[in-house]
């Protein structure tokens, strides 16, 4: 009844279950935190647009991004990734959802940011739409716990239209 | 005819019923955590709701040995989420980010292309030969919970079979022989 084995289990089981009682807790405390990020996003200038060979069109911007997500940070958060999408819908396709950018933030210090790019990621249809094409910008953030449960949100960012002629 | 006699003597004297308990503790323990494992099925949707990551492609948000927690919902696949899925033809599950996603207005067929964090290209390099897009029944479901660190206790079990064999003997022997 009283052996070192039972001891040792009943300890060990203890342990656990307040491990597992903190996570808890921890990954609820972020429930308490209502974030108001800010973010504007500038489309400085179309590098090159052209239609590939194989008829689908590709496009090169550079963009100016300037993001405030230090809301976002609790003592639970490890990372924010974050990334900016082109979205919009075609005769084929009712959604089309492209990711330009992405950075991850790690620290408080680090949330507030400016960033001057061109896409990280190519832009590419599917198929020749995008001639004139209207889209928008959306900022997405994925905030990743140290424990629990992930959170994520955006901010639409409408109104963008591409050129009408290939450049 | 004595050593017979002494052996019928020594098995009577088992106590049938304290074994049969012990036995039926041992099914229990076995059993309840199969419901476990197969109510989580049932609740995520997703057939396996929780999966360890092996590499190190998610880095710095996932490591080796985090444990994720999968959810397969009705919500069409969007950007940025987190999906585990599987390669045709092979057996290890991928866990990574959507990067693009492309949805036909009519059939509703998505294509979905994926990026591992910490990886400088996309994964049309992982995909089989001429596999340009993912679709949803490559998908096994997307991660909406995360524990650090546990899973290593099942990569040194896969890692070192003998120690499995060695917790499972110790942990049964345990079960069998308590008094109470």
């Amino acid at each position: 009844m009283h052996s070192f084995g039972y001891r040792a289990n009943a300890l060990l089981t203890f342990a656990i279950t307040i491990l597992a009682v903190l996570c808890g807790l921890a990954s609820l405390s972020d429930n308490f935190n209502f974030p108001s990020p800010s973010a504007e996003v500038q489309v400085l200038n179309i590098n090159w647009f052209q239609k590939q060979p194989n008829g689908n069109d590709e496009v090169s911007m550079t963009l100016n991004i300037s993001a405030d997500l230090r809301s976002l940070f609790t003592w639970n958060t490890k990372q924010v990734f974050v990334f900016l999408a082109a979205e919009y819908e075609t005769p084929k396709y009712s959604l089309n959802q492209i990711s330009l950018w992405d950075g991850i933030v790690t620290s408080k210090e680090h949330a507030k940011f400016l960033i001057h790019t061109s896409n990280k990621y190519r832009f590419i249809d599917q198929g020749s739409n995008l001639l004139g094409k209207e889209f928008n910008l959306t900022l997405h953030w994925h905030v990743m716990p140290k424990t629990g449960k992930m959170f994520a949100d955006r901010m639409v960012m409408p109104g963008y239209r591409l050129p009408q002629d290939y450049r | 005819m004595g050593w017979i006699g002494d052996t019928v003597d020594s098995v009577k004297s088992i106590q049938v019923r304290q074994a049969l308990t012990q036995v039926v503790n041992l099914g229990l323990i076995v059993t309840s955590a199969l419901v476990i494992w197969k109510g989580l099925m049932c609740l995520t949707g997703s057939e396996s709701p929780v999966v360890v990551v092996l590499s190190g492609s998610m880095e710095p948000g996932f490591k080796r040995g985090d444990i994720l927690f999968l959810h397969m919902s009705k919500d069409p696949i969007r950007t940025g989420e987190i999906v585990v899925f599987n390669i045709d033809g092979r057996d290890i599950p991928i866990v990574h980010r959507v990067i693009k996603v492309h949805e036909r207005r009519d059939t509703g067929e998505i294509f979905i292309l994926t990026k591992g964090d910490n990886n400088p290209m996309d994964d049309r390099v992982l995909y089989n030969h001429g596999q340009h897009w993912l679709q949803q029944h490559h998908i096994m479901g997307r991660a909406v919970g995360f524990l650090p660190y546990v899973g290593w206790v099942t990569i040194i079990m896969t890692e070192k079979p003998i120690l499995k064999y060695i917790l499972i003997g110790a942990l049964g022997l345990l079960v069998i022989t308590s008094k109470d």
